[in-house]
């Protein structure tokens, strides 16, 4: 019992997620779960994913949020439309350059945060309005459409099944593939912390988690087979969330974002230059909404004006349902992916069900709510227990 | 004899792995000034929160009689409701209000939902009148001197209808004349009928204004002397205060041979950063040598933490003057990790709030300040981190599940030893240590001064900051006696007793 709990109360988002699906699967009638529908997912909410790991990243610094993220993406995507569809500037040329601005703007706005330490609400509530301001000008309040198919190839195609079969036999191949790699990973890992005589986990828990892991990852690769294969962007999702799962774990600068959320003081102290680690977090959010913002474009096929509206309430509501906590310096890329996942989902299947959405904010917004609550509420148990 | 206006009986209040107060009895007589001496952490302030309710009835043992009733005081608002009123050392009061909206508030005049603004700040200049204050009540705290903002908190407490004012170092940051008018206004208060209690290191300042001292020393009261009928010499004073025996609580270290000087500060000077003309350490030189424990004595407030974070890469303070010179050459640090580099370290004396990232599992904490050492190219080799935090648990043995064990869930004493582990795995030369012992218990403390022998029998510096005399006497070769930011004195062990110590620190403070 007392074990149960404890795997419940490390994985109650997970858990969420798992109920959340089930009861839309159940009131869809399992159309949610139809291969269309999970491409469809994955294509809808990789903006989300994207904008959420990098606002993990300033959250951790200590709860600073960023709200100018919408309007970034909104400006980086109506630049992009002026020079490629506009300019016929090539897409190669294009891309680094829309990455740039991103960068840019992200150095402006650490500049203001991380040295002058001005409050990021307040810094970033002036983005919001300055880069939509930036935004209307360069479009004149016009939509830019039709982009080459060469730029939509790059976001919006599937990789092509070598096998040519009636269903997507490539996709099955690398979801086997990645499930056969993660548990030799998760074996050898085993062995040698065994060997160096480290603490390893419960047997029966770590077979528990291959077995769910690989049954899901194998699940989304059938399933994809089933409809057109995989998602260009599933690969550029995978990489975003490898890279930055990498950087948080296993690098100096990933463990001192914890160190300055947790405690800045002592961070300081121990020679951390929590300036710099401010700055950099608020550099890369910039870039990530850069990213977000060529993905956004290629899946309307237009720059508009009204882009990326709210996407930063999106992205701060995945960090914390994942788990992010609001003072800083807990939370993982692993959490925020479930949280934008559900969030995903809980959209998904409300919109299949045909609720309106005034009651789609509705649930939403309480959800957010409660998980956070929960969130609270039993960390002050743990800590009177 | 005059009547007894509060009594408190054999109180006894534990905090947990401490004692603070072991039956402690206090007898305040009514109309009287009452003044409560002792050394830092004697358990006076302690004592007076258990009297206002801070602590609550039920967390402490023994009896409180004020007026002969017994009070069960649960929050401050039952002790302030029978007329006791505490002003803080910390003033409580608000930068960006009035001095009257500060005064009354909580205690707002006019109904419930629509305060009667004519009424507080004609009552506020009526109370400020009475403490001689003749600024109007609509001027915001932030614009007044804290001498003024200390007779705001006396007012305040008048307009409470207060019978028994309790000042906990009222003095402390006031200059001379400030100080004076303070006490003479207590003097023409108690004319007028007011009891107070008075909490003072300064001995000048409680011959001229008190009737009756007592004096606590480690929880206990020692003795209490009355002002006409006793001898209150400042040797008897400081002798009930200090006198403590020493015991064996310090482990022996081998002679070891002292070497060449290591650190050496020159003429520093350090201004407060927020009241920029206010000196906090002012013009302070010392050095230490390598092999040896270095104490910097004095009370608190007296610059010490000060001085070292400002050393320690310019971590407080302002217009920072002065130099320093490590290994006899002038070095510059500008932030913490200059100073790390040059193997110059600090352990702090807030341990969780400056120290650790509670949040943070013990392997992280440990390698914090030097994560060079278990990286390459920015990467953390986690094989190697394991490996060194699990040797610094073994050496300082840490007492803890495993290295992964969240910080904040370890004893005080395991997460004094997380924390120095953090600065040995610095490859430090000179450390300076600020109240390693603070808040844990015995066996821990001497866990704590036997890696300290250890530490400079390996040829390091250390530099203890300390507010506990017995354990710079017991500990360090030489004593630095700080007071008001000034280096006030300096003798060697041999010479080192408290009485010594503690007399030199109290004669300073009697020019201020």
């Amino acid at each position: 019992m007392g074990k149960a709990k404890e795997i419940l109360k490390k994985n109650t988002m997970l858990v969420a997620l798992l109920v959340v699906t089930l009861l839309f699967t159940i009131l869809t009638k399992g159309v949610l779960l139809y291969p269309a529908n999970i491409t469809n997912l994955i294509s809808q909410n990789g903006y989300v994913v994207v904008l959420a790991v990098g606002m993990l990243l300033c959250i951790l610094t200590g709860g600073n949020i960023d709200l100018s993220v919408g309007s970034i993406v909104a400006m980086v995507g109506a630049l992009a439309g002026t020079l490629i569809v506009n300019h016929h500037m090539s897409t190669w040329l294009a891309i680094p350059i829309c990455l740039a601005v991103g960068i840019l703007i992200g150095i402006w706005q650490g500049f203001w945060i991380a040295y002058i330490r001005i409050p990021a609400f307040i810094v970033t509530l002036a983005g919001m309005l300055v880069w939509r301001g930036v935004t209307l000008s360069i479009l004149g309040g016009l939509t830019i459409s039709k982009f080459p198919a060469n730029y939509l190839n790059l976001f919006n195609s599937f990789i092509p099944d070598v096998f040519k079969g009636k269903r997507n036999i490539l996709s099955i191949i690398l979801g086997a593939l990645i499930c056969v790699v993660y548990i030799i990973l998760q074996l050898s890992g085993r062995i040698k912390k065994r060997k160096k005589g480290y603490q390893v986990e419960k047997q029966a828990a770590m077979i528990l988690k291959i077995i769910v892991i690989s049954v899901v990852i194998m699940a989304v690769a059938i399933s994809l087979a089933f409809n057109k294969g995989i998602p260009m962007i599933l690969i550029l999702l995978g990489i975003v969330v490898l890279v930055y799962t990498y950087y948080t774990t296993k690098t100096v600068p990933g463990r001192y974002l914890y160190a300055m959320g947790g405690n800045e003081k002592a961070a300081k102290l121990s020679g951390i230059n929590t300036n710099k680690v401010l700055f950099l977090a608020y550099v890369n959010m910039a870039f990530l909404s850069a990213v977000a913002a060529l993905m956004c474009v290629a899946r309307f096929d237009s720059a508009a004006p009204t882009a990326g509206t709210n996407y930063e309430l999106d992205a701060i509501g995945s960090c914390f349902i994942g788990g992010a906590s609001a003072y800083g310096g807990i939370g993982t890329v692993a959490g925020v992916v479930i949280g934008a996942i559900f969030m995903g989902v809980l959209n998904n299947g409300m919109s299949i069900k045909g609720v309106d959405s005034d009651m789609q904010k509705l649930v939403k917004g309480l959800v957010l709510l409660a998980a956070v609550a929960f969130d609270v509420i039993s960390k002050k148990r743990s800590r009177i227990a | 004899m005059a009547e007894l206006m509060l009594e408190m009986k054999n109180i006894t209040k534990r905090f947990p792995g401490v004692i603070a107060l072991n039956n402690v009895n206090l007898q305040v007589e009514e109309g009287k000034i009452h003044a409560l001496v002792g050394e830092n952490g004697a358990g006076k302030s302690t004592l007076m929160n258990v009297l206002s309710g801070i602590y609550p009835y039920g967390s402490y043992e023994g009896e409180i009689l004020f007026r002969g009733e017994e009070c069960k005081f649960n929050v401050i608002n039952d002790s302030e409701e029978k007329g006791i009123a505490i002003i803080h050392q910390e003033l409580a009061l608000i930068p960006y209000l009035s001095i009257g909206e500060n005064m009354f508030l909580g205690n707002e005049r006019g109904v419930k939902y629509k305060i009667n603004w004519e009424e507080t700040y004609q009552k506020a200049n009526e109370l400020l009148n009475t403490v001689g204050l003749l600024e109007s009540s609509k001027t915001l705290i932030k614009d007044i001197s804290i001498g003024k903002q200390q007779l705001v908190e006396i007012a305040k407490a008048l307009s409470k209808n207060v019978k028994l004012l309790i000042l906990d170092e009222p003095t402390a940051s006031l200059n001379e004349a400030d100080s004076r008018k303070l006490l003479d206004l207590l003097l023409q208060f108690k004319k007028e009928g007011l009891t107070s209690i008075i909490i003072s290191h300064k001995l000048n300042e409680i011959s001229y204004v008190a009737d009756k001292i007592t004096i606590i020393r480690d929880g206990s009261t020692i003795e209490t002397l009355d002002k006409v009928t006793d001898e209150c010499t400042e040797e008897r004073i400081i002798k009930g205060m200090v006198g403590r025996t020493m015991t064996d609580r310090f482990p022996k270290r081998e002679a070891a041979a002292i070497g060449e000087i290591s650190l050496e500060i020159k003429k520093w000077t350090v201004y407060h950063p927020l009241h920029g003309g206010r000196k906090i350490v002012d013009d302070v030189s010392l050095y230490v040598r390598k092999g040896e424990v270095v104490g910097i004595a004095g009370l608190m407030g007296a610059g010490r933490t000060e001085l070292a974070l400002s050393v320690f890469g310019k971590n407080y303070g302002i217009d920072i003057t002065g130099t320093v010179l490590i290994d006899g050459k002038e070095v510059r640090l500008n932030n913490a990790r200059q100073a790390i580099n040059r193997k110059l370290v600090y352990i702090t004396e807030d341990r969780k709030g400056d120290g650790l990232v509670l949040t943070n599992p013990i392997r992280v904490n440990t390698t914090l300040a030097k994560m060079e050492k278990v990286s390459s190219y920015g990467v953390i080799d986690k094989d190697i981190e394991m490996i060194a935090a699990n040797d610094y648990v073994d050496k300082l043995r840490t007492k803890c599940t495993s290295i992964e064990q969240d910080v904040g869930n370890l004893s005080g004493g395991n997460q004094q030893k997380v924390l120095v582990s953090k600065w040995m795995f610095a490859d430090p030369e000179i450390m300076i240590l600020d109240e390693p012992t603070r808040g844990i218990d015995v066996g821990a403390k001497y866990e704590i001064y036997c890696i300290i022998n250890q530490l400079v029998s390996e040829g390091k510096s250390i530099l203890l900051i300390s507010s506990e005399l017995p354990e710079l006497i017991g500990m360090c070769d030489r004593i630095y006696i700080m007071n008001e930011g000034k280096m006030v004195g300096e003798v060697m062990r041999e010479d080192a007793t408290q009485e010594i110590i503690m007399g030199q620190i109290l004669k300073s403070s009697k020019g201020a």
